[in-house]
């Protein structure tokens, strides 16, 4: 993940992460509270040094042919339609592992002090 | 101090998946059908393997195999008693293989050309949880699974089961010594996977080998590789 980094567009480049937001499928193998437990270790001497690590998880959504319709389940031990039984296989969401966002401190703060200076000036 | 939200979108196993996609190229090209074998250790992939390997040889098809462990080529040396060309994959401690992987052993497989195959399989590490993420560009996933397991294996593991083309239940001679309850194993697999082609096999005896055979032959034929 902290390879990703090298996506992040070249005017980002030497920002401070303050936060990385995944979106974790619920079939996507992911154990949240161990990726939390890593996550210092994986990011120490790295950009994502400090940052902050936010899940979003995805719950599988199933096509159902006989409803016509998406339905979301609610955990991962049937892969049945909630509202008529029907079983199906059309796997619509539920598989993610991605970054979804970062959010970044693009550099020093302006200070009061700052501000007021560059408000006179103008 | 100026935030802003910088969107990405990125799969974080986008590297491996993009990998996998290029290696499904040369595979649709070199006309060969990839089958990668997942299961839990001790499941018996090695065993159905080599059985496999053997009659399908037997049957005139060109096949290969790659075969991922943590250590140890013995996996590789037992399956190339078959007679069929073995590389082993050392993993050194990673519980899968991956679409990295994969492309560096083809590379340079002395002997081996994707164009002189029909078969190539992929034996996995032995491993239910984290091989089921990494795309290795196969056109048929298969999860074994051994009547010494439990039959809830597939509610216990359901990314894999979910994400597998085809079942394989391994050790059935010993089906009954064990108190394997096959209606219950066939219905949780259904549960996670409705509909997916299961077979019930003992490379010991060859029970179920008849039937996993017609398949591959079936399949090779189906995606007109």
């Amino acid at each position: 993940m902290t390879d990703s980094l090298a996506a992040l567009p070249d005017a980002t480049k030497g920002a401070r992460v303050l936060e990385v937001r995944l979106r974790i499928g619920a079939l996507a193998s992911v154990v949240v509270d161990s990726l939390e437990f890593c996550w210092p270790i994986a990011t120490e001497g790295t950009p994502l040094e400090g940052a902050r690590m936010v899940v979003k998880t995805i719950p599988v959504v199933l096509h159902c042919a006989r409803c016509d319709a998406d339905v979301e389940l609610e955990g991962v031990q049937s892969f049945r339609c909630p509202r008529c039984d029907e079983p199906s296989n059309d796997l619509r969401q539920g598989r993610e592992l991605e970054i979804e966002s970062f959010e970044i401190d693009d550099g020093p703060a302006m200070t009061k002090e700052t501000r007021d200076v560059v408000g006179e000036m103008a | 101090m100026t935030t802003r939200i910088v969107e990405l979108r990125r799969g974080i196993l986008k590297k491996n998946d993009e990998l996998a996609r290029g290696l499904r190229e040369r595979y649709a090209a070199g006309g060969v059908l990839v089958l990668n074998l997942v299961s839990s250790p001790g499941t018996g992939k090695t065993a159905f393997l080599e059985r496999t390997l053997r009659d399908l040889r037997t049957s005139g098809w060109r096949v290969a195999a790659l075969v991922g462990d943590l250590e140890t080529d013995n996996d590789a040396r037992r399956l190339a008693a078959s007679g069929a060309p073995v590389r082993q994959i050392n993993t050194h401690g990673i519980c899968h293989l991956d679409a990295e992987m994969i492309d560096r052993h083809l590379n340079g497989w002395e002997g081996v050309e994707l164009g002189g195959l029909d078969y190539l399989f992929i034996e996995n590490v032995g491993n239910l949880v984290c091989p089921s993420s990494y795309d290795l560009g196969e056109g048929i996933r298969v999860a074994l699974l051994s009547v010494t397991e439990g039959e809830d294996k597939p509610l216990k593991y359901p990314t894999l089961f979910n994400s597998a083309d085809a079942a394989v239940i391994t050790k059935m001679d010993i089906a009954e010594a064990v108190d394997f309850d096959r209606e219950l194993a066939l219905k949780n697999i259904n549960e996670i996977r409705p509909g997916i082609r299961i077979f019930e096999t003992s490379a010991k005896t060859g029970e179920g080998m008849g039937e996993w055979l017609a398949y591959l032959s079936e399949a090779r034929g189906r995606k007109e590789v």
